[in-house]
């Protein structure tokens, strides 16, 4: 098998995005495995050819990091993070409940049956979504709070083509598709999935809830830069309890009246730097 | 007195479609780069300077002195490089931010960059978090074409160009000359410093490299002014930060509140310990950060509040573990994971973390005597400050807190001959039992 003119072409397209072309040597490699479906020896010579380095400088750094394989990667790469934390809550569980169901160790592939929907299995460490604990990755998309029977029935999702949606991002695509986006170049699917999960959010509903705010500035009449209207952020806001909150958040603040620095706010909304203090109150 | 809970860099989080350039101009995004292309780019870093911003990746270095010392005499070219390989076991702060809001980073990397007098930039993310790096590359694509980036910006005559570039999975690569060394194109070995990045960084030029949460910061810094953001926070750790809580609590997630908050204010916000359960230990900014107890419940999380409590604020990784979590299990599970990410340079490192597990594993299965505690903290004594990086330094603190703290735990695994704790109990699906 040859490497087609095309990626030949991109590899180059990759390397003159850098002042220096070897910086571009990374997403290389992950465009050789999105082309090849792994790091191979004539992907290897393609890059230190363009790079105008040994094949065993290339090879050293191939080896070097684990998001490169030197063996052929399924479909959908799963991954569980085994990592203290997910561990403990739930991912050790999660992850020998998945090696008996596909009947295969870590960084083993299930076999081709023919559908072209093979599964790669591989313990992770911390994927940086601790509070979604026990988390997974599927093709290097979130699978928050998984259960061993959550990721069983994923696992045979993937395998039986329904289609996977990450529980906070796109619909999943092919492991191949994957590494062409890490390469750099984007596919359509940004727009997809929320803002943020719902774990991430929890801090600014309370704020929201309690009327919290970063401490009002001089220059604006207190809203702050990231600051904007309770009503127009609660309608923005993805979940319906959060509007409902804040509409009635505003309704106690319209009957408490406002603090002098609302005279140049025309519009009549209460911005957070202007808030009535609620505080003593309580 | 500042309120209880600050959100800036969270505030919109839950906006529709909050990761687009229309959201986050109509929230007053990119006011503040306007701002700053109309100072002086010295002035820019006294601003950043005076409001006492220090490092959000863990180490707590001011912001402002780092871009100060970029010689603006040196001929080569100037470069921002942002930390964005976010991997510190329990730390999950960068990854929502730039999923959420990619353009309050993107505007910080502007602004940075403008400071320290840069026209290339870089945005270095790791590889295993794909729907960032699409949002991220969105964003960088949007800002371009709004005249955020490229040539002449805001017809200021200033230029930047941003490269969002994926990492491959290597911990290592967080640490800063280990990520230039990565960004090169090899492998990401740490380098003996000095020279400090500021003067040989990336391709031996003036470099500067920033964590995310602290590039970020920097907009709504020249927005509202240095002394906004110093009225929060303590007399020495100014502002707000992100802190993230994950494990044992009712309701984990990110909450962003001043510096110097205390752990028992974050698990009242959070809604307390898991019901029935009480907090055993737990980190105070990652794994590499010893751990504490119940006894530092009210300790100020702010750098100097948790170094006298004999902690590292790090990078605000609260990981909460009740008392069904075997500490033993914990800190061995945390050292396989410092080596297997050892990069291999420094043998105390390599050779150490290997030994450090042998030890460690034995001892889980209740195997060995109670002198291979004094082993194990023998070898963390050899381990420790002996290394290029903090790697090393950071894989004995989770075993040198825990035989301090829970020194019984570990003789119990020896009379009991084994591990004493049931791993179900510990989990989310504990009550669900076999149905889970």
């Amino acid at each position: 098998m040859t490497m087609s003119p095309t990626t030949h072409a991109e590899l180059a397209e990759i390397a003159a995005r850098y002042p220096q072309a070897r910086s571009g040597l990374l997403p290389m490699l992950h465009l050789v495995q999105s082309s090849e479906g792994r790091i191979t020896p004539e992907g290897i010579e393609a890059c230190a050819e363009l790079l105008g380095i040994s094949a065993a400088e290339v090879s050293g750094v191939a080896t070097f990091y684990t998001m490169y394989k030197r063996k052929p990667v399924g479909d959908y790469h799963v991954g569980v993070c085994t990592n203290t934390l997910c561990a403990v809550m739930g991912g050790d569980a999660i992850f020998e409940r998945l090696k008996d169901h596909l009947e295969i160790g870590n960084d083993e592939t299930t076999p081709d049956d023919g559908t072209g929907r093979t599964i790669t299995l591989e313990h992770l460490e911390c994927n940086a979504a601790c509070d979604y604990a026990p988390v997974m990755m599927v093709n290097w998309e979130f699978m928050d709070n998984m259960t061993p029977t959550s990721a069983t029935q994923l696992v045979d999702d993937l395998r039986s083509g329904v289609e996977v949606t990450s529980t906070r991002g796109p619909r999943i695509c092919t492991w191949r598709e994957a590494e062409r986006v890490l390469a750099g170049f984007p596919d359509d699917r940004a727009d997809e999935g929320p803002s943020a999960g719902p774990a991430s959010l929890v801090g600014v509903e309370l704020a929201r809830e309690n009327r919290w705010t970063a401490p009002p500035t001089e220059a604006d009449g207190g809203a702050g830069r990231t600051a904007t209207t309770k009503t127009g952020a609660a309608e923005q806001a993805d979940t319906s309890r959060a509007e409902s909150e804040a509409k009635a958040d505003e309704s106690a603040v319209d009957t408490k009246g406002s603090t002098g620095d609302d005279a140049n706010n025309t519009d009549g909304d209460t911005k957070p730097g202007t808030k009535p203090d609620t505080k003593g109150e309580k | 007195m500042t309120d209880v809970l600050t959100p800036v860099l969270t505030a919109n989080w839950g906006f529709d479609r909050s990761w687009t350039l229309a959201s986050y101009e109509s929230v007053g995004g990119y006011r503040a780069l306007t701002k700053a292309l109309e100072m002086d780019p010295a002035a820019v870093i006294e601003e950043v300077k005076d409001s006492g911003l220090r490092g959000r990746g863990g180490a707590g270095f001011p912001t402002g002195m780092k871009w100060g010392f970029i010689p603006q005499d040196n001929p080569n070219p100037k470069y921002l490089v942002v930390n964005a390989d976010e991997s510190e076991p329990g730390t999950c702060k960068d990854v929502p931010l730039m999923m959420a809001s990619p353009h309050t980073l993107v505007e910080g990397v502007i602004i940075s960059s403008y400071a320290i007098r840069a026209n290339r930039a870089f945005i270095y993310v790791r590889g295993e978090v794909l729907h960032v790096v699409r949002r991220l590359q969105r964003a960088v694509q949007e800002a371009y074409l709004a005249g955020h980036l490229g040539k002449n910006i805001h017809g200021s005559g200033y230029d930047l160009d941003l490269v969002v570039h994926a990492g491959a999975g290597a911990y290592i690569c967080g640490e800063e000359t280990a990520l230039l060394d990565s960004l090169e194109g090899r492998r990401g070995q740490p380098r003996l410093r000095p020279p400090f990045p500021a003067v040989a960084g990336l391709y031996a030029s003036p470099t500067v490299i920033n964590n995310v949460e602290s590039i970020a910061s920097v907009p709504s810094i020249l927005a509202n002014g240095h002394a906004w953001f110093a009225s929060m926070g303590t007399e020495k750790s100014k502002g707000f930060g992100i802190f993230s809580l994950s494990g044992h609590v009712t309701r984990p997630g990110q909450y962003e509140a001043p510096l110097g908050i205390t752990l028992r204010e974050l698990i009242d916000l959070a809604g307390g310990i898991r019901e029935g359960h009480e907090l055993k230990f737990w980190t105070p900014g990652g794994s590499s950060t010893p751990m504490l107890t119940a006894e530092h419940l009210d300790v100020p999380l702010d750098f100097e509040g948790v170094g006298a409590a004999g902690s590292m604020l790090g990078t605000r990784a609260l990981q909460i573990f009740d008392e069904t979590t075997c500490v033993v299990r914990a800190a061995l599970r945390w050292t396989e994971f410092y080596k297997h990410e050892s990069c291999g340079k420094c043998t105390p490192c390599r050779e150490g973390t290997w030994w450090l597990v042998q030890v460690l594993a034995a001892l889980e299965k209740g195997q060995g005597s109670e002198a291979d505690l004094d082993l194990l903290l023998d070898q963390c004594d050899n381990i420790m400050g002996r290394s290029f990086c903090a790697l090393a330094d950071g894989a004995v603190s989770p075993i040198t807190s825990s035989i301090k703290y829970f020194r019984e735990e570990y003789l119990a695994h020896l009379t009991s001959g084994g591990c004493p704790f049931d791993p179900a109990a510990s989990t989310v699906f504990a009550t669900a039992g076999a149905n889970a």
